[in-house]
């Protein structure tokens, strides 16, 4: 499936995603990491760790349909994977990050942003790891 | 006001996430299909992102501390172990079978579109599963360690 090049949206989108994490850094303090937010919220430490997860996540839910107010629709989704290649993907996913203690947002962007050392690895790690399944996936098995 | 301000950043969060394309996995897979239909807008993605970030960062860091809370929470592990070499990993094989990853996901919940609440449920299912294995785990090390420390004493 050949998807469109998007140069000037993929930019001002990260641009914003950029923005969020500064603001919640100058704001609250926090990483702007989903998932430690979706794991606190899901299993908080203590209660005041949690309405402000919440919060952000509502925020992150009503994005798409500010995105639909100004564009006239939703964001595209288009899925290649199977049903079966979802399910497992986000179990995995879930196991990995919270074995490794971010995902793209945390490690990616705010981690790399700090120069953290951990964060350089495991962004190194994940992105190598991505490219050879999608390679096996692709050009191997031929899903 | 924390969560007015929570709820701020969410919306742009989630507006970022919904113009990048990185809700849409066939753009994110074909990021990382450099041997096939590669499509680089995830670069400009990441590089737009990581770059605001880091001078934004450069400024919140002048201050002493968050507008609205005491400090700043910010991890305070600096090495490499084998928890994070290998989650890293197992992220990586997840994301490019599913071309989701949590901060494209979680966005596009609101949109109600069954792909990407089947992800969601099984993103949530990993990380619950994990969190309670992770923590069976470290307190069977702890009160391992309280036995030992225990017969030590009786020993002594």
């Amino acid at each position: 499936m050949v998807t469109e090049f998007t140069p000037f949206a993929s930019l001002l989108g990260g641009l914003l995603i950029g923005l969020s994490a500064v603001l919640l850094m100058f704001l609250l303090g926090r990483i702007m990491g989903a998932t430690g937010i979706v794991s606190g919220a899901l299993m908080p430490d203590t209660m005041s760790d949690w309405a402000w997860r919440v919060a952000l996540l509502l925020g992150m839910f009503s994005g798409p349909w500010l995105f639909r107010a100004v564009s006239g629709e939703l964001p595209e989704i288009s899925v290649p994977s199977s049903p079966m290649m979802l399910l497992l993907g986000g179990l995995l996913v879930g196991v990995g990050v919270t074995l490794g203690s971010g995902c793209t947002s945390g490690h990616g962007v705010c981690g790399l942003a700090r120069g953290s050392f951990r964060s350089f690895a495991a962004v190194a790690l994940f992105m190598t790891s991505t490219v050879i399944t999608v390679f096996v996936t692709r050009h191997v098995l031929g899903v | 006001m924390k969560l007015l301000a929570a709820y701020s950043v969410g919306v742009i969060f989630g507006l970022g996430i919904s113009l990048s394309g990185m809700a849409n996995p066939a753009k994110v897979i074909n990021f990382f299909d450099i041997a096939g239909a590669w499509d680089p807008s995830l670069a400009f993605v990441m590089g737009g992102a990581v770059l605001i970030t880091f001078l934004g960062y450069r400024w919140v860091f002048t201050r002493a501390r968050p507008v609205l809370e005491a400090t700043f929470q910010l991890p305070g592990k600096s090495h490499v172990d084998r928890l994070l070499a290998s989650g890293a990993v197992i992220f990586g094989i997840g994301w490019g079978l599913a071309g989701f990853c949590p901060g494209g996901a979680l966005p596009v919940v609101g949109t109600g579109q069954p792909d990407v609440l089947m992800f969601a449920t099984a993103l949530i299912a990993g990380i619950v599963l994990t969190r309670l294995v992770m923590s069976a785990v470290s307190s069977n090390a702890g009160s391992l360690k309280t036995d030992k420390f225990k017969q030590e004493t009786k020993e002594s």
